[in-house]
């Protein structure tokens, strides 16, 4: 008995009575004089937590942020401008390049919206298949998230479990798309490949063995006073204000805002899969911690699902307009041929207008915005870049909390710079 | 045409192809009619999804400054636009004081266009650097790989001074805290803070 108490109390230092982590107030009346010391503090762009090369220009009173100043833009790669120049299909690859972390999300999220731009409906077994597609990028963008976010926080347990479980992933992705991040999975109006023979028992091992990594992780996290220390409380937002910062994704639902769009505009069918919206409380590090952790088990869930009702038949769309005819046909019918010639040439046609397709992707809505004036090129490709609009409100979260909190806060937001800078 | 909805200064509406309705507002009342979004009961538009800027191929065609309106309460989207013709002013006002989420999307097209938005806080570029000189990479007549040759990109990288990669707030910053360096207090004091110098003639 007294050694259990021996331990709690050893657990729980800087924890104040109702179990949240109490902060040392800096010591203005011990140091007078330092607060009036401001210092400019430059972290990046080439610096590991900052997760890429992000720049973060910080003014500190002794150790506390007065105001952080983030710069962008070291990766822009101008992919909005590049797609004006390319066909719908031809612009696939450059969504694989934008959030990294999930090439296969954002393929889906970029076809999704060409395809409601041309009014193409797609085969019930392409919807299932970009379902699978959608939730192993889930799975493998929070895992990197969990290991790289350990590691900032000084765990590196955790990392090589979450990144092992990544890499069993990669191999099923490579398996069906022949790439392990540059999967240019979709096509308009249907896929790259069907998937290959044994993808579904390698999948279905993937789902029973998966929950006991995310046990263990949870096991030495969760409830680990480090951790909680220097997660909760931290970087905390209301729900009003993660609306008005317009925060989607695993952040707004840390505050308490239960918006999902697979839930409330749902797409690929997302309302016939049996799932629980994960939300938190307090909109601190350690809640947005909980909620990627617990839509780990979720997404493990839709696979289980999805998997299950996977129906026969064809991926792509019966369409020659659309849909490339395969080699040995091109090369024997006449009218294949011609088909094939007109699309690889002139590319697929968009009528006259406009869509907006918001996908959940990892790191919240992935929007995307195609504007066409008749041609096989649109006139403008929007992404909303989820992990951007989330990195906005940092200088707001990171405001008054302590140097080495301000990595914590950034690494919440889980930002993928390919995707902030595109 | 169908009637026009109640949103102060619409000028006509239109439905898009997924079905979400645009509504197209006067430039002078875009700041009454979001307003009016936001805060009507029965609106009550409090979530901005994005703000962005089409350009046309059609050069006669006006600019369109497009907002995606969300109400997370009533789970309904809207699409508001504006249109700025290319020969006027490229301005309009900002929506920052009712969703600050605008502050970096307003940036970005600032950047991306060079379309102003009146009374932002801290309109400055974001994706490209705050001395970049060559134009508003997203707009029609910007070429694709830019103005200015490979050679003169990496002259005027190599030859910034450092000054430019530091925004005003910070160097005023270092100002007050008296860490600025001489030399570039004086080329800011002489206003040459884009300004790149030649390279010294061997």
């Amino acid at each position: 008995m007294s050694k259990r108490t021996v331990e709690l109390e050893l657990a729980t230092p800087g924890v104040d009575a109702e179990g949240r982590a109490t902060r040392v107030p800096l010591t203005e009346a011990a140091e007078p004089g330092l607060a009036e010391e401001h210092m400019l503090v430059n972290i990046g762009p080439q610096h590991p937590a900052t997760h890429g090369v992000l720049r973060l220009v910080v003014e500190l009173d002794g150790e506390t942020v007065v105001r952080c100043i983030p710069h962008l833009g070291y990766l822009h790669s101008g992919f909005e401008k590049l797609g004006e120049y390319r066909h719908y299909n031809q612009i696939i690859p450059l969504t694989d390049r934008t959030d990294y972390l999930s090439p296969m999300a954002n393929n889906v999220g970029f076809a999704l919206a060409a395809e409601k731009l041309m009014g193409i409906e797609i085969t019930p077994r392409c919807t299932v298949l970009r379902v699978i597609a959608c939730e192993m990028s889930r799975i493998i963008s929070h895992m990197v998230w969990l290991g790289t976010t350990s590691i900032d926080l000084g765990a590196f347990t955790p990392f090589l479990w979450a990144f092992q479980e990544r890499e069993r992933i990669y191999d099923l992705q490579e398996m069906w798309t022949g790439a392990r991040l540059t999967t240019s999975l979709t096509r308009v109006g249907g896929l790259m490949a069907d998937i290959p023979d044994n993808f579904v028992d390698k999948l279905r091992d993937f789902i029973r063995t998966f929950p006991k990594t995310l046990g263990e992780i949870d096991r030495v996290l969760t409830r680990n006073a480090v951790w909680a220390g220097r997660t909760q409380g931290v970087g905390a937002l209301t729900a009003a204000e993660a609306i008005n910062h317009s925060l989607s994704g695993p952040m707004l639902r840390a505050s308490g805002v239960a918006y999902d769009v697979r839930k409330d505009k749902p797409y690929l069918g997302y309302e016939t899969y049996d799932f629980d919206v994960v939300v938190g409380e307090h909109g601190d590090v350690f809640d947005r911690y909980l909620v990627r952790l617990e839509e780990c088990h979720q997404s493990n869930r839709i696979l289980q699902q999805a998997l299950d009702r996977l129906p026969e038949g064809p991926i792509n769309v019966d369409d020659p307009r659309v849909i490339l005819p395969s080699k040995t046909r091109a090369m024997s019918d006449m009218e294949a041929m011609i088909f094939h010639f007109k699309q690889v040439m002139e590319g697929v046609k968009a009528p006259v207008g406009e869509a907006y397709v918001g996908i959940e992707n990892p790191k919240g809505e992935l929007g995307t915005y195609l504007v066409s004036d008749g041609t096989a090129k649109p006139v403008r490709w929007r992404i909303r870049p989820p992990s951007f609009i989330n990195l906005s409100a940092l200088p707001r979260m990171a405001q008054g909390h302590l140097l080495s909190d301000l990595i914590a806060i950034n690494a919440s937001v889980d930002i993928v710079m390919g995707e902030v800078d595109r | 045409m169908t009637s026009l909805p109640p949103v102060p200064g619409a000028v006509r509406t239109e439905v898009a192809r997924d079905g979400e309705t645009i509504v197209f507002v006067q430039r002078e009342r875009l700041l009454e009619a979001m307003t009016w979004l936001k805060e009507t009961p029965g609106q009550e538009f409090d979530y901005l999804v994005d703000v962005t800027a089409v350009e046309f191929r059609d050069r006669e065609r006006p600019l369109e400054v497009v907002y995606f309106l969300r109400s997370l309460k009533r789970r309904a989207d809207i699409r508001i636009k504006v249109e700025l013709n290319a020969a006027d002013e490229l301005a309009v006002d900002s929506v920052f004081h009712l969703w600050q989420g605008a502050d970096w999307l307003e940036r970005e097209v600032f950047d991306m266009f060079g379309i102003t938005f009146r009374g932002h806080p801290d309109l400055r570029r974001i994706l490209m650097w705050e001395t970049y000189a060559e134009g508003y990479p997203l707009r029609k007549s910007f070429p694709l790989r830019g103005r200015f040759s490979r050679a003169e990109q990496v002259r005027q990288a190599l030859n910034t001074n450092p000054e430019a990669n530091y925004s005003l707030e910070e160097l005023s910053i270092a100002e007050a805290a008296g860490d600025l360096p001489d030399d570039m207090r004086d080329r800011l004091r002489r206003g040459e803070r884009g300004v790149i110098p030649d390279p010294p003639n061997p």
